[in-house]
């Protein structure tokens, strides 16, 4: 009886290695530890054993069928792997088919230039300031130190409506408004940006319509030295860390003194390069001290209060830092021009 | 301003800086040089020659056989192609082995069997520009004055060995639209001295005013005119070195008196007329303004008819000259001319820009009157240019100045305190700086306990305030000395306001939702202008446009934007979806500012999305625009408070267009482009809209509000209801919402059918209905009862039918 046990193991323990799928496994289940099955048909036949055999046998026919279990779970755990990786192989995918697209479109390259210059601004504590595109002759010149028959009106020549009423050839009208929102106190710290008109054919470098973004700060106490601080501050935060800035003299009527700004040729660093047409500057900006008059009209005490003002071009600004050949760019809006400008 | 820097010398010392270096000090002190042009274009070896014989060629007509001394022993054979050669001439001599411009080598050469050792040149061969060259010898060789040495460096004779700088002069500067006026400002830039010339006239016994007497009836177009008469002069070419600087300068040399006009306009900034005093036809000179319909003939040949707005000299009669622009015809200086009426007058800006711009005559004369002359050097100029003609001219200067004078010097006196330049500055300027500075500027100041009182001279007209005195202090002290601050003050925050960073987030949005962000023009023609304006206006026009197209103020961003997509679509993109935020402009009355509208508008076409390796693609239609102009709204926290109505706009298709309401008030449309317009711009299927956009940004929202997580199972219910077809859903979805009440906490359009399977006429639309309580579970018997009287609603509100 001993022997037929370990017979009937050693054959259960082969078939068990031998089934291919979990059918086969459970159909070795059935044959040898079913109701049917020869261990059963052992025990049965156990009460023909004498009472010091039966629990020795007992215990031998326990420990068959543990072993015979204990085979079929672990074949059964192994079969069940291969049909979970056998269903996944299955389900294996072509990774490199193209994703189902996003559509994203992104911020014309002037607003992008726009936005990075306000925030950089709103970070020294500055605001925001909108006005009218069409202005009066006053708020666009006179209120700006440029009376009627000034010579330098001749420099921009602009768009009139009426005798009285123009299409704004600067956004300084802004600041004059703001000023004298502000009633004769300071501080007035803005940034003016927007869209700006000149009677000018539309060429490579030039159009009849382009954006400005200007500066204004009036307090007491405010100095040159601080329009140079702030503007070098500005250009190293827009064009690198390591950018230096210059004043050369010039004139502007609504301020004085006056400068133009270069800035050190972010291309070549200053060594020189066709970008800076060799000079290791490129210049960016128009600046100065507000001229006494512009504050006076403004109704700022200008013994009291002193100020500085700068102005630059966004449209400029976009062609020097991407490359841009050709300002009508900005206005034929082109797909394939506005998306170049889709990533950080 | 063409400044020699050979001329220059004359009145600084120059020594130890070159053309290049002063150039750049000059630029760095606040005068833009814009460029340094080096005068030889590249000749050498060209001499004065003698030609002492001049034959014709014996083969050719137009060819003359030279025996020329170029001081070197023999006079050479040079064959010579100028119709103007002739014996005795002094003229240009390139020699063999000499390299005129554009490295042209002169070679020994036969021409038509003649042997010819070098070449004679005009001034355009030797680099010169044809419209400086004088008159007489455009055509021809340039004949050179008898006195010229023969084999003389002839380029070094032309000033050719000069360099020129070209200052790009601010309209503040005009001071130095003088020679004297550079010097001063080199002067102070280099801390050296000005050398003046000599006013040197030698008057005859006569007395001018038997001569001739002046009135000015306009004194204030012309508070200071003065004038000389020389005599007995003889019209011949100026001295060579003065046509040289005057052709440096860019002006071409004519003859000897109308030449030392010129040389005198550019050595002190002040314009001169030379009249023919026998041709003037009286013996006296009346300034007034022009009588209406009056008429002259300037100097170029042209009748110009006048106004009173135009200043002009006259004999008493009859217009002589076009005041400070040009003289007249009748009164011109010729070869015969033996005396001459020298005029030197302070003509103010405004008469002289209104001639300039009604007659388009613009000259050297009348720029400087213009920009402003210095009054003060008036007579100073008369009386160098009448010692010139009777140096030059062989001239003799009659006693005496004819003058009519109001003009009333004004000295002016700025007085600043130390402090002020460095507290204005930021700088720690000595009170001995600024003194070294005024001094070099040639201002005279006195100093008492640190505050300066400068006297401005009157060459000086841009200086009249504390601040201009602080310019020059801050360009001769250099910037580059300036430090660099921060604003000591109180900290102010920075920030956008509320519309501007919701215009921001809208911007973003609408590029997250695959728009790209347009710019266009505010100018358009008068057709685009008013088309698909939200509001009607009557279209404002510039006064002076440059084209049609660009002569009208916009009323909407539409038509720009459907150019843009049609820009794109005829280079092969077809699928264009492009946003702009720009204003519009609506007229008021004629005296007010438009007002300015802040509109936002979108254009798509083509493609929405595509993905073609699984199959999809999917075109823009009304219901893509639509979705994102709700998430836009969504985004903004107006979705309910908004309203799309089946509208019929121009333009626009009359079945797929909807005016969008805001609380009621119409604040933009959506719609599909109609076929017509579509045509016209060469496009496929294209939707637009447009939104008033400050409505949208300027509406009051409330604060976000926590609201709590449900905590209680919904139940959901489904019905489709069949009704007529003219039914819109939105009216349908308004009745169900309104009769749902509390319980119902959403409704969603899950389908609609129309066809086969339902009667004509009719169509089908399906709500998902979702009831919840936030307090408790609902049971099936409450939800009942209510989505009873929802479904009674809709019966009776749209005579709906449950479908089966
Ligand atoms: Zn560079």
């Amino acid at each position: 009886m001993k022997e037929r046990l370990q017979q009937l193991q050693q054959e259960a323990l082969e078939k068990i290695t031998q089934a291919n799928d979990l059918k086969a496994l459970n159909e070795v289940r059935v044959a040898y530890l079913g109701k049917k099955g020869p261990i059963t048909e052992v025990l049965r036949g156990m009460g023909a054993l004498s009472p010091e055999e039966r629990p020795v046998m007992g215990a031998l026919v326990n420990e068959v069928r543990e072993a015979i279990q204990t085979a079929i779970e672990e074949k059964q755990a192994e079969l069940e792997q291969q049909e979970v990786e056998k269903k996944l192989a299955a389900e294996a995918i072509d990774v490199t088919l193209p994703g189902r697209p996003v559509r994203r479109g992104n911020h014309h390259p002037l607003t992008r230039v726009i936005e990075e210059i306000e925030d950089l601004f709103i970070g020294m504590g500055y605001t925001i300031a909108e006005g009218p595109e069409v202005e009066k002759d006053y708020y666009n010149f006179e209120a700006l130190n440029l009376p009627k028959g000034h010579p330098a009106r001749d420099m921009q020549d602009s768009f009139y409506i009426t005798e009285e009423i123009l299409l704004r050839t600067h956004t300084s009208p802004v600041q004059a408004r703001t000023m004298e929102k502000h009633q004769g106190r300071g501080p007035v710290k803005i940034i003016c940006p927007g869209k700006v008109y000149r009677r000018d054919n539309d060429d490579a470098t030039h159009s009849h319509q382009f954006t400005q973004i200007e500066g204004l700060v009036v307090d007491e106490n405010i100095r040159m030295s601080d329009l140079k601080g702030t503007l070098r501050e500005f250009a190293r935060k827009m064009f690198g860390e390591d950018r230096d800035i210059r004043f050369r003299p010039s004139f502007f009527p609504f301020t004085e003194p006056s400068v133009e700004v270069d800035v050190s040729c972010f291309n070549c660093g200053g060594h020189g390069c066709n970008v800076c047409k060799g000079t290791g500057w490129i210049e960016i900006l128009g600046a100065g001290m507000v001229h006494p008059n512009v504050l006076e009209m403004a109704g700022f005490d200008s013994k009291k209060y002193t100020g500085f003002a700068f102005g630059m071009g966004p449209e400029r600004i976009a062609m020097l830092k991407y490359g841009i050949d050709d300002i009508r760019h900005f206005y034929q809006n082109d797909v394939r021009f506005l998306q170049q400008f889709n990533r950080v | 301003m063409f400044v020699s820097y050979k001329w220059l010398q004359e009145y600084v010392d120059l020594t130890g800086v070159t053309a290049k270096e002063l150039a750049d000090r000059i630029t760095k002190s606040g005068i833009e040089v814009e460029s340094v042009e080096v005068l030889n274009k590249g000749a050498k070896g060209v001499v004065i020659g003698h030609v002492v014989e001049r034959d014709q060629h014996p083969n050719a007509d137009k060819l003359s056989k030279c025996l020329v001394d170029v001081g070197e022993g023999e006079p050479v054979q040079i064959i010579c192609g100028a119709p103007n050669v002739a014996k005795g001439q002094k003229v240009a001599v390139a020699k063999v082995g000499a390299v005129l411009p554009g490295n042209f080598k002169i070679k020994r050469a036969k021409l038509r069997g003649e042997e010819s050792n070098g070449m004679i040149c005009s001034l355009q061969e030797l680099g010169i520009e044809p419209k400086l060259v004088p008159k007489e010898y455009a055509d021809g060789i340039f004949v050179f004055p008898s006195d010229a040495p023969v084999g003389a460096d002839a380029l070094e004779l032309l000033h050719l060995d000069d360099e020129v700088l070209e200052l790009g002069l601010t309209p503040n500067r005009a001071d130095c639209l003088s020679m004297i006026g550079v010097a001063y400002e080199v002067a102070a830039i280099l801390g050296r001295s000005v050398k003046l010339p000599e006013r040197g006239v030698h008057e005859n016994h006569e007395d001018v005013h038997h001569y001739i007497s002046v009135r000015v009836d306009a004194q204030e177009d012309n508070p200071l005119y003065a004038g000389r008469i020389v005599k007995n002069v003889k019209i011949g070419p100026s001295p060579l070195w003065m046509q040289a600087r005057l052709m440096a300068a860019g002006i071409r040399p004519h003859n000897n008196v109308v030449d030392i006009t010129n040389y005198i306009l550019l050595e002190y900034g002040q314009p001169l007329h030379a009249f023919d005093y026998d041709r003037l036809g009286s013996k006296e000179i009346v300034v007034r303004r022009a009588k209406a319909g009056e008429t002259m003939v300037t100097l170029d040949d042209v009748k110009r008819t006048l106004t009173d707005d135009h200043l002009v000299i006259t004999n008493g009669s009859e217009p002589v000259a076009l005041a400070g622009v040009m003289g007249g015809a009748n009164s011109e200086v010729q070869n015969n001319t033996k005396t001459v009426f020298i005029e030197s007058a302070y003509f103010t800006s405004p008469i002289i820009r209104q001639a300039v711009k009604d007659h388009g005559l613009r000259s050297e004369a009348s720029t400087r009157f213009e920009k402003g002359i210095d009054p003060a050097r008036t007579k100073e100029a008369l009386d160098r240019a009448a010692a010139l003609m009777a140096e030059y001219a062989g001239g003799e200067v009659v006693g005496g100045v004819v003058e009519a004078n109001t003009w009333q010097p004004k000295e002016v006196t700025v007085t600043i305190t130390l402090d002020r330049i460095n507290q204005v500055l930021g700088t720690a300027i000595t009170k001995e700086e600024v003194a070294h500075i005024l001094t070099n500027l040639q201002f005279a100041f006195t100093e008492d306990n640190q505050t300066f009182t400068v006297t401005v001279p009157s060459r000086r007209r841009d200086i009249a305030i504390e601040e201009d005195i602080i310019e020059e202090v801050a360009r001769l002290y250099g910037y580059d000395n300036l430090p660099a601050t921060l604003p000591v003050a109180e900290a102010t925050p920075g920030k956008l306001t509320a519309y501007q960073a919701k215009r921001r987030k809208v911007r973003r949005y609408l590029e997250d939702a695959g728009l790209f962000q347009a710019i266009t023009y505010s100018l358009t023609n008068e057709a685009k202008a008013t088309m698909f304006a939200l509001e009607a206006a009557a279209p404002i026009r510039l006064a002076l446009p440059m084209s049609e197209e660009r002569s009208v103020l916009r009323q909407s961003l539409v038509p720009h934007l459907l150019e843009a997509a049609s820009y794109n679509r005829a280079r092969q993109v077809e699928n264009v979806s492009l946003y702009e935020i720009g204003s519009v402009y609506l007229t008021n009355s004629e005296s007010e500012l438009p007002n300015e509208k802040e509109r936002l508008a979108g254009v798509m076409t083509g493609a929405w999305h595509v993905h073609l390796w699984q199959g999809e693609k999917k075109a823009v239609d009304f219901y893509v625009i639509k979705g994102i102009l709700d998430g836009l709204f969504a985004l903004l926290g107006l979705e309910k408070r908004i309203e799309y109505k089946q509208a019929k706009r121009e333009h626009l298709h009359p079945g797929r267009t909807a005016d969008i309401l805001l609380d009621s008030q119409t604040i933009g449309f959506v719609g599909q482009l109609h076929p017509v317009v579509q045509k016209e711009y060469d496009l496929k299927e294209t939707y637009v809209f447009e939104l008033a956009l400050a409505d949208v940004l300027n509406a009051d929202v409330e604060e976000i509000r926590y609201a709590a997580i449900p905590r209680f199972p919904s139940i959901a219910r489904d019905i489709a209801l069949v009704v007529d077809e003219h039914v819109v859903a939105g009216d349908v979805q308004k009745a169900i919402v309104a009769a749902g009440g509390a319980l119902l906490k959403d409704v969603a359009i899950f389908d609609v059918y129309k066809g086969d399977r339902l009667p004509d006429g009719k169509k089908s639309i399906a709500f998902a209905l979702r009831y919840y309580d936030p307090e408790r579970t609902l049971t099936d018997e409450e939800v009942t009862v209510v989505h009873e009287q929802v479904i009674k609603a809709v019966e009776q509100q749209f005579g709906a039918t449950l479908r089966g």
